[in-house]
């Protein structure tokens, strides 16, 4: 249970990270939202003489409403598939903040023995296979049928044969 | 001292190097790998594992050798997850996932126990090592090329580990994914593990195969196995402790 609950923080910890980790275009929409009150003019101040019926309007319009990276709504993560069992998140965003994460899926106790290494699995490294030229004691691959074995093995008896 | 012969339906060679090495105690390793197959083989009509598919005997008739494979291929199942389980998708017992590796650790432990230190035994390329080998370096072991069966792509030094190599290349679709057994397991073609021992080796071999390109990120997860996947395009994934093993001066 202690590893699930310390998969389950870290899995929660990095969803609010990507939530709310705000890159650098983000920061202006925060403090715009501060300053928006202050952009429009007074509702009760007399409109200026020399300026048409829809000038407040037209004010109004020139001070673009910053975008909210996340619109606000509840929506839900597609599954993804940890080896041990399903993941799914539903997410709620309003004022473009998280406001909860719910678990639709999570992986049930496990009855097994395997061990999960506390810290983020490594990514694995790959490559593309080469041959070797070296010579080896022995070789290791899926298991021959004994018809092409009992072949080989004949020829190779036969030559090996005083 | 080398002796092949094919038996369990596959080459299998023994070779001792001590120089007290006799043709005698070659011949036990085979005469009990004879054994395992007169009860093991789905092959063999008159096999333990025959009649008990037949339904013919169960549960407390079985032998004592029996009854621990079945509880072996259960505690698999369980760490596992269930991709191991030894019931087909036919509803038939087939232990042979879990025998092989079993009988090979069983045949080098008789080597073992009549004293012998440098030695290796080989069924179907799933190998155990011990000591030596002719150089007094350790044995190193070419993993076969899933494309090319001429050619080797990497070579593993070890000494009293075990390895062995799962895959659908010579003998087609006989690993099945248990959660989707009509599924072929396509887009991996051979998996290597090395383990502990052989049975650790083959067992989780034949598990983490029938969980597809995963099944190297389970043996990530599980201390003490190290494993070498190769797909179809011949791109190989490794654990990440798999390469010390294909340096020979390795710990």
């Amino acid at each position: 249970m202690k590893k699930l609950f310390l998969s389950l923080t870290l899995i929660l910890g990095f969803l609010v990270y990507i939530f709310l980790a705000a890159p650098a275009p983000q920061a202006p929409a925060v403090s715009d939202n501060k300053r928006q009150p202050s952009d429009l003019p007074p509702e009760n101040q007399p409109p200026e003489q020399n300026s048409s019926a829809n000038s407040n309007s037209s004010r109004n319009s020139v001070v673009q409403k910053p975008l909210q990276k996340y619109k606000d709504g509840a929506y839900i993560g597609d599954v993804a598939d940890a080896y041990y069992g399903n993941v799914q998140v539903k997410a709620v965003i309003q004022g473009g903040q998280i406001i909860s994460v719910q678990f639709l899926q999570y992986p049930s106790d496990r009855r097994t023995s395997i061990q999960i290494n506390s810290e983020a699995m490594p990514i694995l490294k790959t490559e593309a296979i080469q041959a070797q030229s070296a010579k080896v004691d022995i070789v290791s691959g899926a298991t021959q049928t004994s018809g092409a074995f009992q072949e080989s093995l004949g020829s190779a008896l036969a030559q090996a044969k005083n | 001292m080398k002796e092949s012969q094919v038996l369990m339906g596959m080459p299998i060679v023994a070779e001792i190097l001590d120089p007290e090495a006799v043709p005698e105690a070659l011949k036990k390793v085979f005469s009990y790998f004879r054994h395992v197959d007169e009860k093991f083989s789905v092959y063999k009509s008159g096999s333990e594992i025959t009649r008990i598919n037949q339904g013919k005997i169960a549960g407390p008739e079985l032998s004592e050798e029996m009854k621990e494979v079945f509880a072996l291929a259960q505690n698999t199942k369980e760490q596992t997850d269930g991709y191991f389980d030894i019931r087909t998708p036919g509803g038939f017992y087939d232990p042979s996932g879990l025998v092989k590796g079993w009988a090979i650790r069983n045949a080098a432990r008789i080597l073992r126990k009549d004293g012998f230190k440098n030695f290796y035994v080989d069924a179907g390329g799933d190998i155990q090592f011990f000591g030596k080998n002719q150089e007094n370096k350790k044995w190193s072991a070419g993993i076969k090329n899933p494309f090319d069966s001429q050619e080797i792509v990497k070579i593993v030094y070890l000494s009293t580990e075990g390895i062995a190599t799962s895959g659908t290349y010579i003998r087609g679709q006989h690993i099945y994914n248990p959660r989707n057994p009509d599924r072929p397991i396509s887009e991996i073609v051979s998996l290597t593990v090395i383990g502990p021992d052989v049975y650790e080796a083959d067992r989780f071999a034949t598990a983490a195969f029938a969980m597809g390109r995963r099944g190297i990120n389970f043996l990530e997860s599980f201390p003490g196995l190290e494993g070498y996947l190769i797909d179809r395009q011949g791109i190989a994934t490794m654990t990440s402790g798999f390469e010390q093993y294909t340096n020979i001066n390795h710990a």
